[in-house]
């Protein structure tokens, strides 16, 4: 399990990368990949190509990354969603909140 | 206490030989420690029964008690604490130095002694000690506080079980699996009648594991049970559940939930389901299961402005069971780290024969998968059954009477915007329940209300044929119609009119419901055969089974109903 950020050329969008289980041992992690270093960012990426489980605490963290990108505002979209991630995120619905795309 | 590598230890030595004896003490002694000397292993294990060494040099071959009994013995009296013997042996033969270990001997060193290698043995068996005295008070230290938390656990657990049980779970058509600990799982199961007669029931599972997850039970049982003993609908408690959810629950932490309203008298099933996993209408007639899918964001996550009320109804009659479960069960792994998968648990529900034992099949499936049981599921079964041999509870009133209201008239006006959002249902026989009289009847008041209510709405405002009820699909097709039609709606209202006369010792209720609709063709509809096995056309039956009088005037668009009561005694 690991988690690193990468930040586009104009500072605009961050994308998260997510490795492995995402699950509560990854909270710090990811909290510390989105949280203030220069300024917020105004579009956020979460990339779930090799993440291969996550579990309700996760979903818990990614709306932890909504509410900090603006709540309702929020512009996060969820790329490369593998089929075990998108049925856990169908059964909460996550594509009311969050901008699912399965593939990049 | 924990003593510190550094700390000045006493030294057991025990040598038959005198001049060794005195040698290794002055050596002992000088590097800083307290010696104990014994000239034989008898004697030795005694000093150790009345003075406990920190450490043993033990010789193997002396009078009396040779060094591997002494050793054993002293073994056994340290118990789980580490009393390092080394032993000081002359042998060489490898044969010889292991029985020395296998005694309980830690280490040997080897007479004539080098003293730097001595005190260094003496320090690194030392830093060992302390290592296991450290453990041994950890052990201690999380024995204590699981035994705390077990008894917390215990004791929130008892006042919870208070608020959680004064539902209806023990009702015979409900059978269930829960673990006793359910709820520092997060898990929920509630249960409880409405006024009219309808079961309610919730099946919740909040995000995380222990207190945390056991926070937001307790609210939202209050929130429940409260509003169904009031008798607001599914779409309204839900509202409340997710506003209060969202208002005292962090960010991350949501509770998944499915919420059912088993009405059966007129043989329906409401669901919504937001974040459980697909729960299933079993029918009793052998068709396949319909699976009923979470299409909700879980509560406590969206702001009141964006949360979806929406329920999905389906036909529930005799022989019909719904099935719920928790997200143990479809996520449990394998040994080869495979899901059970949804899959394997709709073939366990296709093969099972035996209603009665369908959540044990589920277990033993689930068991089998993984080799082993797992004790943090909740499962819950509820079937269909007649509505006289279910009996809701009566409610029981602890005010006197003396200033019940018997002589009065009440006329409300509901429009547009109110019919979108509003039931006005428990607030009308919150005001009905005043009058004494009419506390004996309100299940069937309550009843006939909302039959009126309903009809006035979807069939008078909204303009739905219930016709279209006649198949499953029709069905879902009219509670999707009646959904858009509610949405697009302009213009329309619904007014209801009481009126309260005294009657001798008694009294008289009539209810006048009228819409803004078409209005209908009252006799013909009320001259046809009831319904027994139709889908739908149970609502005027039932009004006219439970009311003392009713009728129809203004080509249907207004209904009368009378109650009447005698004097109470």
């Amino acid at each position: 399990m690991s988690v690193t950020s990468d930040r586009s050329a104009d500072g605009q969008e961050l994308t998260i990368i997510i490795k492995g289980r995402f699950d509560f041992s990854t909270h710090q992690e990811f909290r510390s990949a989105y949280e203030p270093k220069e300024k917020h960012a105004s579009r956020y990426k979460v990339d779930l190509k090799d993440t291969h489980y996550l579990d309700s605490s996760a979903l818990g963290m990614l709306l932890l990354l909504r509410d900090h990108a603006g709540g309702d505002r929020a512009d996060i979209q969820l790329v490369n969603c593998n089929n075990d991630v998108k049925k856990i995120l169908d059964i909460s619905n996550f594509s009311k909140l969050f901008n699912i795309v399965k593939t990049a | 206490m924990i003593s510190s590598a550094s700390d000045r230890l006493t030294v057991l030595i025990a040598d038959d030989n005198v001049s060794d004896r005195m040698l290794l003490s002055a050596i002992v002694s000088r590097q800083g420690h307290d010696v104990l000397t014994a000239s034989d292993g008898a004697e030795a294990v005694g000093l150790f029964e009345r003075r406990r060494p920190q450490l043993v040099l033990m010789d193997a071959m002396m009078p009396v008690m040779d060094g591997f009994e002494a050793a054993r013995q002293i073994k056994t009296l340290a118990g789980d604490a580490l009393v390092p013997i080394i032993f000081l042996t002359s042998l060489t033969e490898g044969e010889d130095l292991a029985r020395c270990l296998d005694a309980g001997g830690d280490d040997f060193i080897a007479k004539p002694y080098n003293q730097v290698v001595l005190a260094a043995k003496i320090n690194a068996m030392n830093r060992l000690r302390v290592l296991q005295e450290t453990v041994l008070h950890q052990r201690d230290l999380i024995t204590r506080h699981h035994k705390y938390l077990l008894n917390e656990q215990r004791v929130a657990k008892a006042v919870f079980d208070q608020i959680a049980h004064s539902g209806c779970l023990r009702s015979r058509n409900i059978r269930y699996l829960q673990s006793p600990y359910a709820l520092f799982n997060g898990d929920l199961l509630l249960a409880a009648w409405s006024p009219s007669g309808n079961m309610h029931l919730l099946l919740g599972d909040f995000t995380g594991h222990g207190l945390p997850a056991a926070v937001g039970a307790m609210p939202l049982a209050e929130v429940f049970y409260g509003m169904t003993a009031k008798g607001y609908g599914l779409p309204e408690t839900l509202r409340e559940m997710n506003a209060k959810l969202k208002r005292i629950l962090p960010v991350d932490m949501f509770c998944c939930a499915a919420l059912l309203c088993l009405n059966f008298k007129q043989q329906l099933v409401e669901v919504w389901n937001g974040g459980l996993p697909d729960g299933y209408l079993l029918h009793g007639d052998g068709r396949p299961h319909t699976p009923l899918i979470s299409s909700n964001v879980p509560l406590g996550v969206l702001s009141a402005g964006s949360f979806d009320d929406n329920t999905q109804v389906y036909p529930f009659g005799p022989g019909d069971r719904v099935f719920l479960l928790s997200d143990g069960v479809v996520d449990s792994t394998g040994q080869d780290g495979e899901l059970f998968g949804a899959r394997r648990l709709q073939n366990v529900l296709v093969s099972n024969r035996n209603p009665a034992l369908l959540i044990e099949e589920v277990q033993w499936a689930l068991a089998r998968f993984r080799g082993q049981a797992r004790d943090d599921v909740s499962m819950v079964e509820v079937a269909f059954a007649e509505p006289d041999l279910l009996g809701p509870p009566s409610v029981i009133y602890t005010d006197s009477g003396d200033s019940s209201p018997l002589d009065w008239s009440a006329s409300f006006e509901y429009r547009t915007e109110t019919l979108k959002r509003f039931n006005p249902l428990p607030y009308l026989l919150q005001l009905l329940q005043e009058v004494h009289g009419l506390r004996m009847q309100s299940s069937e008041l309550y009843i006939v209300l909302s039959e009126l209510y309903s009809n006035a709405l979807e069939h008078g405002v909204l303009g739905l044929d219930s016709a279209l009820k006649r198949d499953a699909e029709g069905f879902g097709l009219y509670y999707q119609q009646r959904a858009e039609r509610l949405d697009r709606l302009e213009d329309g209202f619904i007014r209801i009119d009481f009126q309260i006369v005294p009657d001798g010792e008694g009294g008289r209720l009539t209810v006048r419901v009228q819409d803004s609709g078409a209005g209908f063709d009252s006799d013909r509809v009320l001259a046809l055969p009831p319904a027994v096995t139709q889908l739908s056309g149970r609502g005027l039956a039932l009004v006219r089974q439970l009311s003392d009088r009713c009728q129809w005037t203004d080509d249907g668009r207004t209904a009368s109903v009378e109650f009447a009561w005698e004097g109470l005694a």
